[in-house]
């Protein structure tokens, strides 16, 4: 509607309907009031938004919201501040997430952005709107006042339910921007009207305890340097804990493939902070949580390596040259049929004793260190403790890297590899303590060198891996001749490519460790350029 | 865009009524649609409660000093404007006479911005045969004349419609409809039977001559939004369909 001006009524729950009296008595005094059963606009309206789980749109400054109506309903795609981008009709809308956007301009826009990521509804309104028309001396209708009363639902499993204030917004008559001013200041005067300065959805967010983005796989623990070193340590893990278990529902309703992913990721970070940092924490607690962790790791990567096959199908797929891709569907039919073996048991470990027995006995003896730390016998700062590890271990890795030759065998860069993500980890656990420049530059250097012996090893176990179900395709009499002669030529393909990343590596690894590169890591330990 | 002017020589036949009435089901059925009213009576800006003044005058408008647009008035029903009229507009022909090489082609040329923002343009035109008429004649796609059934008023249609076929180019459909029709006078509906035998474009649907017609300037409202199930109200329906039967 144009000229729309949106105040929020700021009454104490139960004293609204005094408050809306108040608001037509002011309007009173400069118009004729007339409430209008039948104006469009008023009636009952029922709105979803949707992003992803890690906020990919609203990270992208967009919104998504799907206001149903009678059948199927209508996506419209704004900007965070409003501006409309793109909307779409759709005629059916599943009553449960994976959401598939049907074809469009809505999808055609967001596609790429949420790959591979599913749309999820974050919140629901139900907002129902009375509209009351403003008439000038004349009885013609000059403004509208457009009350919304609105009921906003977390849609999780245990499903939250919040009243907003209720919103009003005056809508101005084409050719009558005078009386809509006029309405606007008097409501502005009023006591207990304020100026609506969130969208709905953010309200509703906050009325629902939730904010925009607030769920991010990144480490992002709150730590500072003086702190004691086990204190910060336990907030870290504290904080993968958290992203762990976030995870586990999106897993267990298999929404999409990164629920996994970033589970997984956060399990390793663990092992990565028991290992490099355990020695602040007591040893029977480390070394336990050291195999519980490790076995949480196992159960998740057959489904894990499954996902990655068949998230890069059609690419890899796309690539065959002597092939035709479609001698590779019965390679796909096999690995779905896989996944769903590989998930029951993934699904029934995640519901299982063992790891509730993590979460639960984990949690507990992480908070009494973080709560009760600060007292302990040994205490080096935070600080030192990100320093000393931080700086040995990249002096491991300058050594073993150091030694490689064009003669190494390949493990040597696979156990480089391994070396450098711990680096790359505690880089990470100690982010807030380090000058954000030198720490960009570092990083930098370190996600080539990474990016290559990721390269360099994956070709490698994928090339493994393509053999193993080679095998248990020809076992199972499921592989027709030209599958398997197109496997082999992805085959191939991985060889090459591993090849190219070995060819790479002195280059990528000299840059890292070499005289600058020291330097750089020199400067994030030290602080003195 | 459709245009519909509505048109007649003589004054008070029904022609504002019409214009009002049909402008507001064209509305109701969710087309977007913008009433001009040319008559510096300001008879259908009355009807909608809007002053008819407009800034400038018609003087503004039709030289281009002020847009079209900035002078549209929303009423108070949903998709239905109206640009108001204005006591300047009794000038109109001066003004236009003296506007560019085209001086019958203004009003036409002035509607063409709001092309995309409308689907049905309705004009309703001052009585008179004058340049303004004129121009009018040549915007419109269709021209929706209303009929007291008298032998006078035949003769006019057929004036008009000799008028029109002179026309090079763009030559507006007319369409004839009677109005005011009392069917307690034998003439009436004698009048009515022949000519609707005769011509093809005379609407089958005449609006009856009814005091309750004669209390929207009362309501200040259009009888087919005030008294919709009304036999008035429902022969305005029937018409507006018969006049959209071919869109």
């Amino acid at each position: 509607m144009p000229g729309l001006r949106g105040f929020v009524l700021e009454a104490l729950p139960g004293d609204e309907e005094d408050l809306f009296s108040a608001v037509l008595a002011v309007l009173g005094q400069s118009f004729t009031v007339a409430t209008d059963p039948d104006a469009r606009g008023g009636g009952e309206r029922r709105r979803t938004w949707l992003d992803t789980f890690d906020w990919r749109l609203y990270r992208a400054g967009l919104m998504l919201q799907f206001e149903q109506a009678r059948r199927g309903g209508r996506l419209l795609l704004s900007k965070t501040d409003g501006t409309p981008q793109a909307e779409q009709d759709v005629t059916s809308w599943p009553r449960r997430p994976p959401l598939d956007l049907p074809e469009g301009p809505v999808r055609d826009r967001i596609a790429v952005l949420i790959s591979p990521r599913a749309l999820l509804p974050i919140v629901r309104a139900v907002s129902t709107a009375s509209v009351t028309r403003l008439l000038n001396a004349d009885g013609k209708t000059v403004a509208r006042l457009t009350a919304d009363h609105i009921t906003v639902t977390a849609p999780s499993r245990a499903a939250t339910t919040a009243e907003l204030a209720p919103r009003l917004a005056v809508a101005e008559v084409r050719g009558y921007p005078g009386p809509a001013r006029k309405a606007t200041a008097l409501l502005a005067g009023l006591p207990g009207v304020a100026y609506a300065s969130q969208d709905v959805f953010i309200a509703a967010l906050t009325a629902l305890g939730r904010h925009p983005a607030d769920y991010s796989s990144s480490v992002a623990a709150e730590i500072t340097a003086e702190m004691p070193a086990p204190v910060a340590v336990a907030r870290l893990l504290l904080r993968l804990l958290d992203t762990l278990e976030s995870n586990v529902d999106g897993v267990l309703r298999d929404i999409d493939t990164e629920f996994l992913h970033d589970l997984r990721v956060a399990v390793r970070r663990t092992r990565s902070a028991i290992k490099l940092l355990g020695v602040v924490l007591p040893d029977e607690l480390a070394a336990h949580y050291k195999d519980e962790f490790k076995w949480l790791g196992d159960v998740t990567t057959p489904v894990r390596d499954l996902d990655v096959h068949l998230l890069g199908f059609d690419a890899v797929a796309g690539r065959l040259e002597a092939a035709s891709p479609a001698d590779l569907e019965p390679l796909r039919v096999f690995l779905a049929q896989r996944r769903v073996r590989e998930f029951r048991r993934l699904a029934t470990a995640l519901r299982g004793p063992r790891v509730r027995a993590i979460a639960d006995d984990w949690r507990k003896a992480l908070l009494e260190i973080r709560d009760t730390g600060a007292s302990r016998r040994r205490r080096p700062t935070a600080e030192a403790l990100a320093l000393s590890t931080t700086g040995r271990a990249f002096r491991r890795i300058a050594a073993q890297g150091g030694s490689i030759t064009p003669e190494s065998p390949p493990e040597s860069l696979h156990d480089l590899r391994k070396r450098a993500k711990e680096l790359r980890y505690l880089l990470e656990f100690f982010a807030p303590l380090h000058d954000p420049v030198a720490y960009r530059k570092v990083v930098g250097d370190l996600k080539q060198l990474q990016d290559c012996l990721g390269d360099f090893q994956d070709s490698e176990v994928q090339r493994d891996e393509i053999r193993t179900l080679a095998d248990a395709m020809l076992a199972e009499r499921t592989a027709p001749a030209a599958t398997l002669l197109a496997m082999g030529e992805i085959a191939a393909k991985l060889a090459r490519s591993q090849a190219e990343a070995r060819d790479e590596f002195a280059a990528r690894f000299a840059r890292f460790a070499g005289p600058a590169g020291r330097e750089r890591v020199r400067v994030l330990l030290e602080g003195r350029p | 865009v459709k245009i519909f002017a509505t048109y007649n020589i003589k004054g008070g036949v029904g022609k504002t009524t019409a214009a009002v009435n049909l402008a507001y089901l064209s509305a109701a059925d969710g087309n977007r649609t913008l009433l001009w009213d040319l008559d510096p009576q300001g008879a259908a800006s009355f009807l909608f409660r809007i002053k008819p003044r407009v800034k400038g005058g018609g003087k503004a408008l039709i030289r281009g000093t002020k847009a079209l647009d900035d002078a549209i008035k929303g009423t108070d029903f949903d998709d239905l404007d109206l640009i108001p009229a204005d006591f300047t507009y009794r000038n109109m022909d001066l003004l236009l006479g003296g506007a560019d090489k085209k001086p019958t082609r203004r009003i036409a040329q002035l509607l063409r911005p709001l092309a995309a923002e409308y689907d049905h343009v309705f004009l309703d035109c001052p009585p008179s045969i004058s340049l303004v008429s004129e121009n009018v004649m040549h915007a419109a796609d269709v021209l929706v004349v209303p009929l007291i059934p008298t032998t006078l008023s035949v003769r006019t249609l057929d004036q008009l419609t000799e008028f029109v076929a002179g026309f090079s180019g763009h030559r507006p459909q007319v369409c004839a409809f009677f109005s005011m029709v009392d069917r307690r006078k034998r003439l009436h509906l004698e009048i009515i039977k022949t000519l609707q035998a005769e011509r093809a474009d005379v609407a089958a649907t005449p609006i009856p001559a009814l005091s309750l017609i004669e209390r929207m300037s009362v309501e200040r409202a259009p009888i087919t939004a005030f008294a919709p199930r009304s036999v008035a109200a429902r022969a305005y329906r029937d018409l507006w369909t018969e006049l959209t039967k071919d869109i």
